[in-house]
């Protein structure tokens, strides 16, 4: 069958990463001695491709006293099959190391908890591809994107898993060019400002500063380091995967709040949901937020606002917006008024370009000069010398009418 | 598996306010007495709705960084949480004396140990004692001083005067300081007044907070006089109308707090081996020998 595919017909066809080669550290065999010690004999083992079991088969009756001790392969592939020793089963495992390595990782290293276990073996698909090609892809690198981080899963010559982690934004930076850490909770330093120095009180904004590499992370300390980037995205991200997304849409996040929030309630008077598809496009849009909104109106009434493309989920309303949603109450509660003052057609504009400037987070990019920006500050500057009176009133109009 | 989860208020504004939960937290690590130690937060993230799906023991004990048993922890807490039937009477407080309940979080459908505040454990009143200790440099301080004990009245919350009170009481016990009095921000004796209520010429004012922010750094120093405006900022010690006052700043940053985190987590179960020593051992104030 192997030798009906052209193997070296065309040098140019589709590059084949090579399977590295793996070398079977005692720590991984001494776990599936222990895994065997602990199961019943003739109960398997299962490797991708093989299983071993603890134990004579009834056809090796010639094996007497030992039986117990002794290991069985199967398939055996051309090893001997029943009767192993020790020595024989670890030379059979060695043959086979990138199995066993996989195991070892998975059962003993990655352990069960789910989220943890479920983004390790997302990274390389490991429920999707077979060993040998995922440590193909390995050994040349395997690149995930996860929020903001670009994740590079590689495998060593002892079938270790070491991961990079960094800013998308460094890719293909040498790694002695970055702030390079190790200890997973140093992130929580990385992600408490922004590039500007300012706090940032939502993790998933899209804001997270560059600069700094975990080059060399071992599976668990990956899960922790992106968990404290991003807390909770995984464990969402897996519930939803599970179908099991408890999401908690507006109406009832609203209804549970207390305290000095509980005023929120008041904001959802029955007469449609477009204040909260405006929350939704303030606070929730791609542009504000990496997560994926997937709460809604209530559970029969959608926003008209996209949730977004983010890998991970959002299931409620998070504090930020509940207290965003607190001020817009109180604000929204107010009558419009009719204001009467003269723009000329091109202050109106400005005073859109401003906005958006605002809205957009662009005001740091207008460069001073630049007079043909709304929002450039020469020209706000001089529309506020115009407009404003002396208590700096737009168009010399009082907010109140009895201010006068 | 043994989990503890230390939930506390954060702050969308500053990190100050979530700094001493990340502190305790990581002192505790050090113990290795918890499988894990997670955070949560009501203003940060993990929020309180979702912290205790990141956890992956089965023995979790719940710990909230909170000074006074009231709307955070009776109300608040509890429901975000999501710790079904939960009832304060689960705690059978007065106030004060909240332990533990052991309830299901239905989030993650096991069973937590949710434990009473930090502040109210009487092993509060040896980190402010402790925090004394720091802030005038001196192991020893005691003899010639007044204690000052600062927090709410009970316009906010009438379990956080009891909080403050309690542990001034405790501490004068020890006859340790000169005097010991409990003041407040907003009723009689008020800590605007401080040298009026001391005849020591040196004290030590304690703020009963857990983290620092505006009431300990604008709001007090300001209402005391340590300073006109906090900008300017302040001496410690600072004369005011003839007293030193040695302004400590919140109580709960504070190394030793998280020793008060264990013994909350011990109350209610745990198994921490030498965590306690451990703790008090390495959070203390140099001998300078
Ligand atoms: S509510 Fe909106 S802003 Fe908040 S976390 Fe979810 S998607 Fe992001």
């Amino acid at each position: 069958m192997d030798d009906q595919r052209p193997e070296t017909a065309d040098p140019t066809a589709a590059h084949e990463p090579a399977v590295p080669e793996v070398d079977l550290p005692g720590d991984a065999f001494d776990a599936v001695l222990d895994s065997l010690d602990d199961r019943d004999p003739d109960e398997i083992l299962r490797f991708e491709g093989f299983s071993v079991a603890r134990g004579a088969e009834g056809a090796d009756e010639d094996l007497s006293g030992d039986a117990a001790d002794a290991y069985r392969l199967d398939p055996a592939d051309g090893d001997r099959r029943t009767g192993l020793t020790e020595r024989d089963l670890h030379e059979a495992l060695s043959e086979r190391a990138a199995a066993v390595t996989d195991w070892y990782v998975f059962e003993r290293v990655v352990g069960e908890f789910g989220p943890r276990r479920a983004f390790l073996r997302w990274i390389e698909d490991a429920d999707g591809e077979t060993v040998e090609t995922r440590y193909a892809a390995l050994a040349e690198g395997i690149e995930r994107a996860w929020g903001e981080l670009k994740i590079t899963a590689t495998v060593t010559d002892r079938g270790e898993r070491r991961y990079d982690v960094r800013h998308a934004d460094d890719a293909g930076i040498p790694v002695d060019e970055l702030d390079a850490y190790e200890d997973p909770l140093d992130a929580r330093d990385l992600v408490t400002f922004d590039e500007k120095g300012r706090y940032r009180p939502l993790k998933t904004a899209p804001s997270l500063a560059g600069g700094w590499v975990f080059p060399d992370l071992g599976p668990r300390d990956l899960y922790e380091t992106v968990e404290t980037i991003y807390p909770a995205t995984v464990a969402n991200w897996h519930r939803e995967r599970e179908d099991e997304l408890d999401v908690t849409h507006w109406r009832e996040t609203m209804e549970r709040q207390s305290g000095i929030y509980g005023v929120v309630k008041t904001w959802d008077r029955g007469e449609g949901h477009e204040h909260v598809d405006w929350v939704a496009e303030a606070c929730c849009d791609d542009s504000q937020c990496l997560k994926r909104r997937e709460w809604e109106y209530d559970e029969d009434t959608d926003l008209d606002v996209d949730g977004g493309d983010g890998a991970f989920p959002c299931r409620e309303p998070c504090s930020v917006v509940v207290s965003a949603a607190r001020k817009w109450t109180r604000l929204e509660s107010e009558q419009p008024r009719t204001y009467e003052f003269d723009l000329t057609p091109s202050e109106k504009e400005q005073v859109e370009d401003i906005i958006d400037a605002v809205a957009d987070g662009r005001t740091d990019e207008i460069r001073e000069a630049d007079t043909k920006e709304g929002a450039n500050r020469y020209r706000t500057r001089f529309l506020r010398a115009k407009l404003f009176d002396e208590d700096g009133n737009l168009g010399g109009v009082p907010t109140e009418p009895d201010e006068e | 598996m043994q989990s503890l989860v230390i939930v506390a208020h954060g702050s969308h504004l500053n990190p100050e306010s979530s700094a001493p939960t990340y502190d305790h937290a990581d002192t505790i690590r050090a113990t290795g007495a918890f499988d894990e130690v997670r955070t949560g937060f009501w203003k940060e993230e993990p929020h309180f709705r979702e912290v205790l799906r990141t956890v992956e023991g089965d023995e979790i004990y719940v710990v909230p960084l909170f000074i006074s048993e009231g709307y955070f922890t009776e109300q608040v807490i509890p429901r975000e949480l999501r710790l079904a039937g939960w009832d304060v009477s689960e705690w059978g407080s007065d106030g004060l004396s909240a332990d533990q309940a052991t309830l299901v979080a239905e989030d993650i459908d096991r069973e937590v140990h949710y434990c009473g505040p930090v502040g109210t454990h009487r092993a509060m009143a040896d980190v402010i004692v402790r925090r004394a200790e720091s802030v005038t440099d001196d192991p020893d301080v005691g003899d010639g001083f007044g204690l000052a004990v600062v927090g709410h009245g009970t316009e906010r919350n009438e379990n956080s005067a009891k909080a403050i009170e309690y542990h001034a009481d405790r501490i004068a016990e020890r006859d340790r300081f000169d005097e010991v009095k409990a003041l407040y921000m907003d009723e009689d004796p008020e800590v605007d007044d401080l040298p009026e209520h001391f005849e020591s010429d040196d004290v030590v004012l304690v703020p009963l907070f857990i983290a620092d922010g505006y009431h300990t750094q604008e709001d007090i120093p300001e209402d005391v006089g340590l300073c006109e405006d906090h900008t300017e900022g302040y001496d410690v010690p600072e004369t005011v109308d003839g007293t030193r006052i040695w302004y400590a700043g919140a109580v709960g940053t504070e190394p030793l707090t998280a020793d008060v985190v264990l013994e909350r987590a011990a109350d209610a179960g745990a198994d921490l081996g030498t965590a306690l020593d451990d703790v008090r051992e390495t959070t203390r104030v140099a001998t300078g020998d």
